[in-house]
Protein backbone atom coordinates (compact mmCIF):
# COMPACT_ATOMS: atom_id res chain seq x y z
CA UNK A 1 0.00 0.00 0.00
CA UNK A 2 2.69 2.47 1.08
CA UNK A 3 4.89 1.33 -1.82
CA UNK A 4 2.11 2.05 -4.28
CA UNK A 5 1.58 5.45 -2.72
CA UNK A 6 5.26 6.27 -3.14
CA UNK A 7 5.06 5.16 -6.76
CA UNK A 8 2.08 7.43 -7.40
CA UNK A 9 3.78 10.27 -5.57
CA UNK A 10 6.81 9.90 -7.81
CA UNK A 11 4.67 9.71 -10.93
CA UNK A 12 2.67 12.81 -10.04
CA UNK A 13 5.78 14.74 -9.10
CA UNK A 14 7.53 13.90 -12.35
CA UNK A 15 4.52 14.53 -14.62
CA UNK A 16 3.21 17.64 -12.93
CA UNK A 17 6.41 18.90 -11.35
CA UNK A 18 5.66 22.58 -11.89
CA UNK A 19 2.17 22.36 -10.43
CA UNK A 20 2.86 20.45 -7.24
CA UNK A 21 3.81 22.73 -4.38
CA UNK A 22 4.28 20.02 -1.85
CA UNK A 23 3.59 16.32 -1.43
CA UNK A 24 3.85 14.10 1.59
CA UNK A 25 2.82 10.68 2.85
CA UNK A 26 1.58 10.73 6.41
CA UNK A 27 -0.44 8.10 8.29
CA UNK A 28 -0.23 6.02 5.12
CA UNK A 29 -2.12 8.68 3.17
CA UNK A 30 -0.85 10.76 0.29
CA UNK A 31 -1.50 14.50 0.29
CA UNK A 32 -0.52 16.88 -2.48
CA UNK A 33 -0.72 20.63 -2.25
CA UNK A 34 -1.35 22.61 -5.42
CA UNK A 35 -2.16 26.14 -6.47
CA UNK A 36 -5.89 26.76 -6.78
CA UNK A 37 -5.41 27.90 -10.40
CA UNK A 38 -4.10 24.48 -11.39
CA UNK A 39 -6.97 22.59 -9.81
CA UNK A 40 -8.77 21.65 -13.02
CA UNK A 41 -5.58 20.49 -14.77
CA UNK A 42 -4.39 18.42 -11.86
CA UNK A 43 -7.76 16.78 -11.28
CA UNK A 44 -8.11 16.06 -14.97
CA UNK A 45 -4.68 14.42 -14.89
CA UNK A 46 -5.49 12.39 -11.77
CA UNK A 47 -8.68 11.14 -13.36
CA UNK A 48 -7.34 10.18 -16.76
CA UNK A 49 -3.70 9.16 -16.24
CA UNK A 50 -3.04 5.45 -16.63
CA UNK A 51 -1.14 5.21 -13.36
CA UNK A 52 -3.66 7.20 -11.32
CA UNK A 53 -7.25 6.61 -12.44
CA UNK A 54 -8.78 8.48 -9.52
CA UNK A 55 -12.24 8.11 -10.97
CA UNK A 56 -14.29 8.89 -7.92
CA UNK A 57 -14.53 12.11 -5.99
CA UNK A 58 -15.28 11.00 -2.45
CA UNK A 59 -15.72 14.32 -0.72
CA UNK A 60 -14.69 17.96 -0.49
CA UNK A 61 -13.81 19.19 2.97
CA UNK A 62 -13.43 22.87 3.76
CA UNK A 63 -11.23 23.97 6.62
CA UNK A 64 -10.99 27.40 8.20
CA UNK A 65 -7.80 28.78 9.75
CA UNK A 66 -8.70 32.35 10.76
CA UNK A 67 -5.12 33.19 11.77
CA UNK A 68 -3.61 32.29 8.38
CA UNK A 69 -3.16 34.78 5.60
CA UNK A 70 -4.70 32.30 3.19
CA UNK A 71 -7.55 31.58 5.50
CA UNK A 72 -9.38 28.73 3.81
CA UNK A 73 -8.34 25.31 2.70
CA UNK A 74 -10.17 22.79 0.59
CA UNK A 75 -9.27 19.14 0.71
CA UNK A 76 -10.47 17.03 -2.19
CA UNK A 77 -10.58 13.30 -1.48
CA UNK A 78 -10.30 10.98 -4.45
CA UNK A 79 -10.48 7.22 -4.75
CA UNK A 80 -9.09 4.99 -7.45
CA UNK A 81 -10.88 1.67 -7.69
CA UNK A 82 -8.44 0.28 -10.22
CA UNK A 83 -5.34 0.84 -8.11
CA UNK A 84 -7.15 0.69 -4.77
CA UNK A 85 -5.63 3.98 -3.64
CA UNK A 86 -6.76 7.24 -2.16
CA UNK A 87 -5.31 10.70 -2.59
CA UNK A 88 -5.94 14.05 -0.93
CA UNK A 89 -5.54 17.26 -2.89
CA UNK A 90 -5.12 20.43 -0.86
CA UNK A 91 -5.56 24.03 -1.96
CA UNK A 92 -5.13 27.15 0.18
CA UNK A 93 -6.71 30.47 -0.74
CA UNK A 94 -8.18 33.74 0.45
CA UNK A 95 -11.92 34.07 0.68
CA UNK A 96 -12.18 36.64 -2.12
CA UNK A 97 -10.73 34.07 -4.50
CA UNK A 98 -13.28 32.11 -6.53
CA UNK A 99 -12.38 28.46 -7.04
CA UNK A 100 -12.96 26.54 -10.26
CA UNK A 101 -15.87 24.18 -10.03
CA UNK A 102 -15.28 20.48 -10.69
CA UNK A 103 -18.84 19.79 -11.81
CA UNK A 104 -17.73 19.31 -15.42
CA UNK A 105 -15.33 16.53 -14.48
CA UNK A 106 -17.28 15.00 -11.60
CA UNK A 107 -21.06 15.56 -11.57
CA UNK A 108 -21.09 14.62 -7.91
CA UNK A 109 -19.07 17.75 -7.08
CA UNK A 110 -22.27 19.74 -7.47
CA UNK A 111 -23.73 19.25 -4.00
CA UNK A 112 -20.35 18.98 -2.34
CA UNK A 113 -19.43 22.43 -3.61
CA UNK A 114 -22.82 23.74 -2.63
CA UNK A 115 -22.17 22.46 0.86
CA UNK A 116 -18.78 24.17 1.02
CA UNK A 117 -20.38 27.37 -0.24
CA UNK A 118 -23.09 27.08 2.38
CA UNK A 119 -20.76 26.31 5.26
CA UNK A 120 -17.78 28.53 4.40
CA UNK A 121 -18.95 31.02 1.79
CA UNK A 122 -16.44 29.86 -0.78
CA UNK A 123 -17.45 30.94 -4.29
CA UNK A 124 -17.15 28.51 -7.18
CA UNK A 125 -16.66 29.60 -10.78
CA UNK A 126 -18.84 27.95 -13.45
CA UNK A 127 -21.01 26.16 -10.93
CA UNK A 128 -24.43 25.50 -12.49
CA UNK A 129 -26.51 26.03 -9.38
CA UNK A 130 -24.71 27.58 -6.41
CA UNK A 131 -27.44 27.76 -3.78
CA UNK A 132 -27.38 27.02 -0.08
CA UNK A 133 -28.06 23.38 0.63
CA UNK A 134 -28.11 22.36 4.28
CA UNK A 135 -29.11 25.52 6.11
CA UNK A 136 -32.55 27.06 6.30
CA UNK A 137 -34.16 29.12 3.53
CA UNK A 138 -33.00 32.71 3.99
CA UNK A 139 -30.18 31.77 6.37
CA UNK A 140 -27.42 34.34 6.84
CA UNK A 141 -23.76 33.62 7.58
CA UNK A 142 -21.57 30.58 7.10
CA UNK A 143 -21.83 28.28 10.10
CA UNK A 144 -18.63 26.26 9.89
CA UNK A 145 -16.38 29.30 9.94
CA UNK A 146 -14.54 29.46 13.21
CA UNK A 147 -15.90 32.93 14.01
CA UNK A 148 -19.53 31.80 13.71
CA UNK A 149 -20.95 31.25 17.22
CA UNK A 150 -22.02 27.72 18.10
CA UNK A 151 -25.46 28.88 19.18
CA UNK A 152 -26.09 30.82 15.98
CA UNK A 153 -28.03 34.07 15.74
CA UNK A 154 -31.68 33.18 15.25
CA UNK A 155 -33.97 30.66 16.84
CA UNK A 156 -37.26 29.37 15.55
CA UNK A 157 -40.43 28.72 17.50
CA UNK A 158 -44.13 28.47 16.97
CA UNK A 159 -45.90 31.56 18.19
CA UNK A 160 -49.33 30.88 19.65
CA UNK A 161 -50.18 34.54 19.29
CA UNK A 162 -49.37 34.92 15.63
CA UNK A 163 -50.36 31.34 14.79
CA UNK A 164 -47.21 30.76 12.78
CA UNK A 165 -43.55 29.85 13.08
CA UNK A 166 -41.45 32.90 13.88
CA UNK A 167 -37.74 33.71 13.93
CA UNK A 168 -36.24 35.67 16.81
CA UNK A 169 -32.73 36.38 18.11
CA UNK A 170 -31.25 33.65 20.28
CA UNK A 171 -31.86 34.18 24.00
CA UNK A 172 -29.69 32.05 26.23
CA UNK A 173 -30.48 31.47 29.89
CA UNK A 174 -26.80 30.88 30.40
CA UNK A 175 -23.92 31.66 28.08
CA UNK A 176 -22.25 28.79 26.35
CA UNK A 177 -19.22 27.81 28.41
CA UNK A 178 -16.11 26.50 26.80
CA UNK A 179 -13.79 25.05 29.38
CA UNK A 180 -10.10 25.25 28.73
CA UNK A 181 -8.26 22.40 30.36
CA UNK A 182 -4.63 23.39 30.46
CA UNK A 183 -3.00 20.06 30.91
CA UNK A 184 -0.79 19.24 33.87
CA UNK A 185 -0.52 15.84 32.15
CA UNK A 186 3.19 15.99 31.34
CA UNK A 187 4.06 18.40 34.14
CA UNK A 188 2.81 21.97 34.12
CA UNK A 189 4.43 24.62 32.02
CA UNK A 190 5.35 26.96 34.83
CA UNK A 191 7.56 24.35 36.50
CA UNK A 192 9.39 23.79 33.22
CA UNK A 193 9.76 27.54 32.81
CA UNK A 194 11.24 27.93 36.30
CA UNK A 195 13.69 25.13 35.63
CA UNK A 196 14.68 26.64 32.30
CA UNK A 197 15.20 30.08 33.78
CA UNK A 198 17.35 28.53 36.54
CA UNK A 199 19.48 26.85 33.88
CA UNK A 200 19.77 30.09 31.94
CA UNK A 201 20.66 31.91 35.13
CA UNK A 202 23.51 29.50 35.84
CA UNK A 203 24.91 30.00 32.37
CA UNK A 204 24.92 33.72 32.79
CA UNK B 1 -58.07 21.48 -31.69
CA UNK B 2 -54.56 21.33 -30.32
CA UNK B 3 -54.41 21.02 -26.59
CA UNK B 4 -51.53 22.91 -25.05
CA UNK B 5 -49.90 21.22 -22.07
CA UNK B 6 -47.89 23.01 -19.47
CA UNK B 7 -45.47 21.32 -17.14
CA UNK B 8 -46.70 21.02 -13.60
CA UNK B 9 -44.62 21.62 -10.48
CA UNK B 10 -45.36 19.22 -7.70
CA UNK B 11 -44.14 19.58 -4.15
CA UNK B 12 -43.37 16.14 -2.72
CA UNK B 13 -42.80 16.21 1.03
CA UNK B 14 -41.33 17.33 3.42
CA UNK B 15 -44.01 15.37 5.26
CA UNK B 16 -44.61 12.37 3.07
CA UNK B 17 -44.49 8.78 4.24
CA UNK B 18 -42.59 7.66 1.13
CA UNK B 19 -39.97 10.39 1.51
CA UNK B 20 -38.29 8.32 4.26
CA UNK B 21 -37.88 11.32 6.49
CA UNK B 22 -37.90 15.00 5.75
CA UNK B 23 -37.15 15.30 2.06
CA UNK B 24 -38.71 18.06 0.06
CA UNK B 25 -38.68 17.15 -3.58
CA UNK B 26 -39.78 19.64 -6.22
CA UNK B 27 -40.86 17.68 -9.25
CA UNK B 28 -41.55 19.07 -12.65
CA UNK B 29 -44.09 16.89 -14.39
CA UNK B 30 -45.23 16.62 -17.93
CA UNK B 31 -48.39 14.62 -17.52
CA UNK B 32 -47.18 11.75 -15.41
CA UNK B 33 -43.59 11.87 -16.63
CA UNK B 34 -41.03 13.45 -14.34
CA UNK B 35 -38.92 15.99 -16.22
CA UNK B 36 -36.85 17.33 -13.37
CA UNK B 37 -36.39 16.63 -9.71
CA UNK B 38 -34.87 19.12 -7.31
CA UNK B 39 -34.35 17.70 -3.84
CA UNK B 40 -34.29 20.24 -1.03
CA UNK B 41 -32.43 18.80 1.91
CA UNK B 42 -31.22 20.15 5.21
CA UNK B 43 -34.52 20.01 7.07
CA UNK B 44 -32.85 17.74 9.61
CA UNK B 45 -29.56 19.66 9.70
CA UNK B 46 -28.28 19.76 13.26
CA UNK B 47 -24.79 21.07 12.71
CA UNK B 48 -23.08 17.87 13.81
CA UNK B 49 -19.71 18.90 12.40
CA UNK B 50 -19.80 22.25 14.18
CA UNK B 51 -20.80 20.60 17.46
CA UNK B 52 -18.02 18.02 17.22
CA UNK B 53 -15.47 20.83 17.01
CA UNK B 54 -16.55 21.95 20.48
CA UNK B 55 -16.42 18.52 22.11
CA UNK B 56 -13.66 16.23 23.25
CA UNK B 57 -13.10 13.04 21.32
CA UNK B 58 -15.08 10.95 23.81
CA UNK B 59 -17.96 13.39 23.77
CA UNK B 60 -17.98 13.57 19.97
CA UNK B 61 -18.68 9.88 19.52
CA UNK B 62 -22.41 9.84 20.42
CA UNK B 63 -23.12 12.28 17.60
CA UNK B 64 -22.33 9.49 15.17
CA UNK B 65 -25.22 7.40 16.46
CA UNK B 66 -27.51 10.17 15.39
CA UNK B 67 -26.36 10.25 11.78
CA UNK B 68 -27.60 7.07 10.20
CA UNK B 69 -29.83 6.09 13.08
CA UNK B 70 -30.79 2.70 11.70
CA UNK B 71 -27.22 1.39 11.91
CA UNK B 72 -25.61 3.49 14.64
CA UNK B 73 -22.52 1.46 15.46
CA UNK B 74 -21.21 1.44 11.89
CA UNK B 75 -20.91 5.22 12.08
CA UNK B 76 -19.19 5.15 15.46
CA UNK B 77 -16.76 2.71 13.96
CA UNK B 78 -15.51 5.18 11.35
CA UNK B 79 -14.82 7.84 13.96
CA UNK B 80 -13.18 5.41 16.36
CA UNK B 81 -10.91 4.17 13.57
CA UNK B 82 -9.95 7.74 12.64
CA UNK B 83 -8.98 8.66 16.20
CA UNK B 84 -7.11 5.37 16.60
CA UNK B 85 -5.16 5.99 13.42
CA UNK B 86 -4.02 9.39 14.64
CA UNK B 87 -3.24 8.14 18.13
CA UNK B 88 -1.70 4.93 16.84
CA UNK B 89 -3.50 2.78 19.41
CA UNK B 90 -3.60 -0.97 19.30
CA UNK B 91 -7.11 -2.40 19.59
CA UNK B 92 -7.34 -5.72 21.49
CA UNK B 93 -8.35 -8.65 19.34
CA UNK B 94 -11.53 -9.40 21.28
CA UNK B 95 -12.70 -5.83 20.79
CA UNK B 96 -12.16 -6.20 17.04
CA UNK B 97 -14.39 -9.26 16.97
CA UNK B 98 -17.08 -7.58 19.04
CA UNK B 99 -16.98 -4.56 16.77
CA UNK B 100 -17.40 -6.68 13.69
CA UNK B 101 -20.29 -8.61 15.24
CA UNK B 102 -22.13 -5.39 16.03
CA UNK B 103 -21.34 -3.75 12.72
CA UNK B 104 -22.83 -6.71 10.92
CA UNK B 105 -25.87 -6.58 13.20
CA UNK B 106 -26.11 -2.94 12.15
CA UNK B 107 -25.97 -3.96 8.52
CA UNK B 108 -28.82 -6.42 8.99
CA UNK B 109 -30.81 -3.78 10.90
CA UNK B 110 -30.40 -1.30 8.09
CA UNK B 111 -31.07 -3.73 5.27
CA UNK B 112 -34.22 -5.12 6.91
CA UNK B 113 -35.53 -1.59 7.27
CA UNK B 114 -34.68 -0.71 3.71
CA UNK B 115 -35.94 -3.84 2.01
CA UNK B 116 -39.23 -3.86 3.89
CA UNK B 117 -39.95 -0.16 3.54
CA UNK B 118 -39.11 -0.32 -0.13
CA UNK B 119 -41.74 -3.03 -0.35
CA UNK B 120 -44.08 -0.82 1.64
CA UNK B 121 -43.53 2.03 -0.81
CA UNK B 122 -44.63 -0.12 -3.69
CA UNK B 123 -47.62 -1.53 -1.88
CA UNK B 124 -46.65 -4.57 0.19
CA UNK B 125 -47.43 -4.28 3.88
CA UNK B 126 -46.59 -7.71 5.26
CA UNK B 127 -42.78 -7.69 4.83
CA UNK B 128 -42.43 -4.70 7.13
CA UNK B 129 -44.49 -6.38 9.82
CA UNK B 130 -42.33 -9.49 9.65
CA UNK B 131 -39.06 -7.65 9.29
CA UNK B 132 -39.59 -5.24 12.14
CA UNK B 133 -40.05 -8.09 14.57
CA UNK B 134 -36.50 -9.19 13.75
CA UNK B 135 -35.23 -5.65 14.06
CA UNK B 136 -36.70 -5.57 17.54
CA UNK B 137 -34.69 -8.67 18.48
CA UNK B 138 -31.54 -7.14 17.06
CA UNK B 139 -32.09 -3.92 18.92
CA UNK B 140 -32.36 -5.83 22.19
CA UNK B 141 -28.88 -7.15 21.39
CA UNK B 142 -27.76 -3.56 21.05
CA UNK B 143 -29.43 -2.79 24.35
CA UNK B 144 -27.84 -5.71 26.16
CA UNK B 145 -24.38 -4.67 25.01
CA UNK B 146 -24.62 -0.91 25.32
CA UNK B 147 -27.71 -0.15 27.40
CA UNK B 148 -29.54 1.53 24.57
CA UNK B 149 -31.58 0.31 21.64
CA UNK B 150 -30.65 3.03 19.20
CA UNK B 151 -28.10 5.55 20.37
CA UNK B 152 -25.60 3.01 21.51
CA UNK B 153 -22.44 5.03 22.20
CA UNK B 154 -20.68 1.71 22.56
CA UNK B 155 -17.43 1.98 20.60
CA UNK B 156 -14.51 3.81 22.12
CA UNK B 157 -11.15 4.87 20.84
CA UNK B 158 -9.12 1.75 21.49
CA UNK B 159 -11.94 -0.79 21.75
CA UNK B 160 -15.49 -0.99 23.01
CA UNK B 161 -17.01 0.28 26.23
CA UNK B 162 -17.85 -2.98 28.02
CA UNK B 163 -17.41 -6.67 27.42
CA UNK B 164 -20.46 -8.63 26.31
CA UNK B 165 -21.84 -11.46 28.49
CA UNK B 166 -21.64 -15.07 27.31
CA UNK B 167 -25.43 -15.37 27.32
CA UNK B 168 -25.68 -12.54 24.79
CA UNK B 169 -23.21 -14.29 22.49
CA UNK B 170 -25.33 -17.46 22.71
CA UNK B 171 -28.50 -15.52 21.93
CA UNK B 172 -26.91 -13.83 18.93
CA UNK B 173 -25.86 -17.24 17.70
CA UNK B 174 -29.40 -18.56 18.15
CA UNK B 175 -30.72 -15.61 16.19
CA UNK B 176 -28.23 -16.23 13.39
CA UNK B 177 -29.41 -19.81 13.12
CA UNK B 178 -33.06 -18.81 12.83
CA UNK B 179 -32.75 -15.62 10.80
CA UNK B 180 -31.98 -17.15 7.36
CA UNK B 181 -35.46 -18.68 7.52
CA UNK B 182 -36.93 -15.19 7.93
CA UNK B 183 -34.96 -13.96 4.91
CA UNK B 184 -36.42 -16.89 2.96
CA UNK B 185 -39.89 -15.86 4.07
CA UNK B 186 -39.28 -12.26 3.02
CA UNK B 187 -37.95 -13.44 -0.30
CA UNK B 188 -41.00 -15.66 -0.70
CA UNK B 189 -43.14 -12.59 -0.37
CA UNK B 190 -41.14 -10.34 -2.66
CA UNK B 191 -38.55 -11.84 -4.98
CA UNK B 192 -40.93 -13.45 -7.44
CA UNK B 193 -43.88 -11.29 -6.60
CA UNK B 194 -45.42 -10.00 -9.82
CA UNK B 195 -46.34 -6.57 -8.51
CA UNK B 196 -43.00 -6.07 -6.77
CA UNK B 197 -41.14 -6.96 -9.94
CA UNK B 198 -43.32 -4.74 -12.11
CA UNK B 199 -42.55 -1.83 -9.84
CA UNK B 200 -38.80 -2.43 -9.54
CA UNK B 201 -37.33 -4.24 -12.53
CA UNK B 202 -35.70 -1.82 -14.98
CA UNK B 203 -36.57 1.16 -12.83
CA UNK B 204 -33.84 3.61 -11.91
CA UNK B 205 -31.10 1.98 -13.97
CA UNK B 206 -27.56 3.16 -13.22
CA UNK B 207 -24.72 2.28 -15.55
CA UNK B 208 -21.26 1.42 -14.23
CA UNK B 209 -19.76 4.66 -15.47
CA UNK B 210 -22.51 6.84 -14.05
CA UNK B 211 -22.31 5.08 -10.71
CA UNK B 212 -18.64 6.02 -10.51
CA UNK B 213 -19.17 9.58 -11.73
CA UNK B 214 -21.90 10.21 -9.19
CA UNK B 215 -19.70 8.98 -6.32
CA UNK B 216 -21.94 6.04 -5.57
CA UNK B 217 -20.74 3.49 -3.06
CA UNK B 218 -22.02 0.41 -1.31
CA UNK B 219 -25.02 -1.37 -2.75
CA UNK B 220 -25.66 1.43 -5.23
CA UNK B 221 -22.28 0.71 -6.82
CA UNK B 222 -22.40 -3.06 -6.49
CA UNK B 223 -25.91 -3.18 -7.91
CA UNK B 224 -24.44 -1.73 -11.11
CA UNK B 225 -21.85 -4.47 -11.36
CA UNK B 226 -18.78 -2.91 -9.75
CA UNK B 227 -17.32 -5.44 -7.32
CA UNK B 228 -16.19 -2.95 -4.68
CA UNK B 229 -16.55 -3.45 -0.97
CA UNK B 230 -14.25 -1.75 1.51
CA UNK B 231 -14.39 -4.77 3.79
CA UNK B 232 -12.66 -6.69 1.04
CA UNK B 233 -10.61 -4.13 -0.85
CA UNK B 234 -9.30 -2.03 2.03
CA UNK B 235 -9.90 -4.38 4.94
CA UNK B 236 -10.05 -2.98 8.44
CA UNK B 237 -10.37 -4.83 11.76
CA UNK B 238 -10.44 -8.59 11.09
CA UNK B 239 -12.35 -8.66 7.84
CA UNK B 240 -9.45 -10.08 5.89
CA UNK B 241 -9.55 -13.30 7.97
CA UNK B 242 -13.24 -13.83 7.44
CA UNK B 243 -14.87 -15.78 4.69
CA UNK B 244 -17.70 -13.94 2.99
CA UNK B 245 -18.92 -13.14 -0.50
CA UNK B 246 -19.66 -9.79 -2.11
CA UNK B 247 -22.95 -9.93 -3.99
CA UNK B 248 -22.81 -7.93 -7.21
CA UNK B 249 -25.76 -6.95 -9.40
CA UNK B 250 -25.98 -7.02 -13.16
CA UNK B 251 -28.50 -4.49 -14.40
CA UNK B 252 -28.17 -1.70 -11.87
CA UNK B 253 -31.91 -1.31 -11.41
CA UNK B 254 -33.95 -1.13 -8.21
CA UNK B 255 -34.60 -4.86 -8.29
CA UNK B 256 -30.91 -5.76 -8.44
CA UNK B 257 -30.20 -3.50 -5.53
CA UNK B 258 -32.94 -5.24 -3.57
CA UNK B 259 -31.39 -8.63 -4.39
CA UNK B 260 -27.94 -7.39 -3.32
CA UNK B 261 -29.29 -6.31 0.04
CA UNK B 262 -31.00 -9.65 0.61
CA UNK B 263 -27.78 -11.51 -0.19
CA UNK B 264 -25.74 -9.17 1.99
CA UNK B 265 -27.94 -10.02 4.94
CA UNK B 266 -27.15 -13.69 4.43
CA UNK B 267 -23.44 -12.91 4.23
CA UNK B 268 -23.65 -10.82 7.40
CA UNK B 269 -25.18 -13.75 9.23
CA UNK B 270 -22.28 -15.90 8.09
CA UNK B 271 -19.78 -13.30 9.28
CA UNK B 272 -21.40 -13.07 12.70
CA UNK B 273 -21.37 -16.86 13.07
CA UNK B 274 -17.69 -17.01 12.16
CA UNK B 275 -16.88 -14.27 14.67
CA UNK B 276 -18.81 -16.02 17.42
CA UNK B 277 -17.04 -19.27 16.71
CA UNK B 278 -13.61 -17.66 16.94
CA UNK B 279 -14.38 -15.03 19.60
CA UNK B 280 -11.19 -14.89 21.67
CA UNK B 281 -10.92 -14.00 25.34
CA UNK B 282 -9.12 -10.96 26.67
CA UNK B 283 -9.52 -7.24 27.25
CA UNK B 284 -12.01 -5.28 25.15
CA UNK B 285 -10.38 -1.89 25.33
CA UNK B 286 -6.82 -0.69 25.04
CA UNK B 287 -4.98 -1.01 28.34
CA UNK B 288 -3.29 2.34 27.82
CA UNK B 289 -4.84 4.41 30.61
CA UNK B 290 -3.96 7.65 28.87
CA UNK B 291 -6.75 6.84 26.44
CA UNK B 292 -9.13 4.38 28.03
CA UNK B 293 -10.47 4.79 31.56
CA UNK B 294 -9.19 2.47 34.31
CA UNK B 295 -11.62 -0.02 35.78
CA UNK B 296 -13.70 0.72 38.85
CA UNK B 297 -11.78 -1.50 41.26
CA UNK B 298 -8.50 0.17 40.46
CA UNK B 299 -9.94 3.61 41.06
CA UNK B 300 -10.74 2.61 44.65
CA UNK B 301 -7.21 1.37 45.24
CA UNK B 302 -4.80 3.32 43.11
CA UNK B 303 -4.15 7.04 43.16
CA UNK B 304 -2.79 6.94 39.63
CA UNK B 305 -5.93 5.28 38.32
CA UNK B 306 -8.02 7.93 40.05
CA UNK B 307 -6.03 10.69 38.40
CA UNK B 308 -6.32 9.02 35.01
CA UNK B 309 -10.05 8.70 35.46
CA UNK B 310 -10.41 12.34 36.45
CA UNK B 311 -8.30 13.62 33.61
CA UNK B 312 -10.02 11.48 31.00
CA UNK B 313 -13.48 12.69 31.96
CA UNK B 314 -12.60 16.35 32.27
CA UNK B 315 -9.91 17.13 29.76
CA UNK B 316 -10.08 13.97 27.68
CA UNK B 317 -7.07 12.77 25.77
CA UNK B 318 -4.95 14.77 23.38
CA UNK B 319 -4.58 13.59 19.82
CA UNK B 320 -1.37 14.26 17.90
CA UNK B 321 -1.43 16.84 15.14
CA UNK B 322 -2.33 15.58 11.70
CA UNK B 323 -5.15 14.73 9.37
CA UNK B 324 -6.56 11.38 8.49
CA UNK B 325 -9.35 9.93 6.38
CA UNK B 326 -10.87 6.61 7.37
CA UNK B 327 -13.80 4.95 5.71
CA UNK B 328 -15.88 1.95 6.60
CA UNK B 329 -18.35 -0.02 4.56
CA UNK B 330 -21.54 1.11 6.26
CA UNK B 331 -24.79 -0.57 5.15
CA UNK B 332 -25.52 2.37 2.86
CA UNK B 333 -22.08 2.70 1.33
CA UNK B 334 -18.76 4.28 2.11
CA UNK B 335 -19.07 6.21 5.34
CA UNK B 336 -15.96 8.26 5.93
CA UNK B 337 -14.55 10.60 8.52
CA UNK B 338 -11.94 13.17 7.59
CA UNK B 339 -10.45 14.23 10.88
CA UNK B 340 -8.03 17.10 11.43
CA UNK B 341 -6.41 17.38 14.82
CA UNK B 342 -4.42 20.39 15.99
CA UNK B 343 -2.92 18.49 18.90
CA UNK B 344 -5.55 19.52 21.42
CA UNK B 345 -8.26 17.48 23.11
CA UNK B 346 -10.90 18.49 20.56
CA UNK B 347 -11.03 17.78 16.83
CA UNK B 348 -10.14 20.87 14.81
CA UNK B 349 -12.33 19.72 11.96
CA UNK B 350 -14.35 16.61 11.42
CA UNK B 351 -15.82 16.22 7.95
CA UNK B 352 -18.35 13.46 7.69
CA UNK B 353 -18.74 11.76 4.36
CA UNK B 354 -22.23 10.32 4.23
CA UNK B 355 -23.02 7.90 1.41
CA UNK B 356 -26.65 9.00 1.24
CA UNK B 357 -25.61 12.56 0.33
CA UNK B 358 -24.12 11.47 -3.00
CA UNK B 359 -26.92 9.02 -3.67
CA UNK B 360 -29.67 11.56 -3.16
CA UNK B 361 -27.79 14.03 -5.30
CA UNK B 362 -28.26 11.67 -8.25
CA UNK B 363 -32.04 11.69 -7.77
CA UNK B 364 -32.52 14.05 -10.68
CA UNK B 365 -30.43 11.85 -12.96
CA UNK B 366 -32.19 8.67 -11.80
CA UNK B 367 -35.77 9.81 -12.04
CA UNK B 368 -35.74 11.83 -15.24
CA UNK B 369 -38.14 10.27 -17.74
CA UNK B 370 -39.75 7.96 -15.20
CA UNK B 371 -43.35 8.08 -14.05
CA UNK B 372 -44.41 9.86 -10.90
CA UNK B 373 -45.23 6.53 -9.27
CA UNK B 374 -41.61 5.45 -9.69
CA UNK B 375 -40.37 8.22 -7.43
CA UNK B 376 -41.04 6.30 -4.19
CA UNK B 377 -39.63 3.10 -5.69
CA UNK B 378 -36.36 4.78 -6.69
CA UNK B 379 -36.17 6.72 -3.45
CA UNK B 380 -36.70 3.50 -1.54
CA UNK B 381 -33.92 1.71 -3.35
CA UNK B 382 -31.48 4.58 -2.74
CA UNK B 383 -31.66 3.75 0.95
CA UNK B 384 -31.82 7.30 2.24
CA UNK B 385 -31.76 8.18 5.91
CA UNK B 386 -31.94 11.87 6.59
CA UNK B 387 -29.89 11.76 9.74
CA UNK B 388 -26.78 11.22 7.65
CA UNK B 389 -27.74 13.21 4.56
CA UNK B 390 -28.40 16.40 6.51
CA UNK B 391 -25.93 15.83 9.36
Amino acid sequence: MILNLQKIEKLINSELSSKIKNSLIENAELLIEIDERDLIDVVQFLKSNEGCRFKQLIDIAGVDYPENEKRFELVYLFLSHEHNLRIKVLIKFQISQPINSLTKIFPSANWMEREVFDMYGVKFKNHPDLRRILTDYGFKGHPLRKDFPLTGFNEVRYSEKEKKVIYEPVKLEQNYRNFDFESPWEGTNYIKEIKNSEKDGKKN
Amino acid sequence: MVKKTKSLSLNFGPQHPAAHGVLRLILELNGEIVEKADPHIGLLHRGTEKLIEQKTYTQALPYFDRLDYVAPMNQEHAFALAAEKLLNVEVPIRAKYIRVIFCEIGRILSHILNVTTQALDVGALTPSLWGFEERETLMTFYERASGSRLHANYFRTGGVHKDIPMKLVEDIEKFCKSFPKIIDDLEGLLTDNRIFKQRNVEIGIVSKQDALDHSFSGVMLRGSGVPWDLRRSQPYEIYKDLDFKIPVGKNGDCYDRYLCRIEEMRESVKIILQCIERLPKGPVISIDNKISPPNRDDIKQSMEALIHHFKLFTEGYRVPKGDVYTAVEAPKGEFGVYLISDGSNKPYRCKIRAPGFSHLQAMDYLIRGHMLADVPAVLGSLDIVFGEVDR
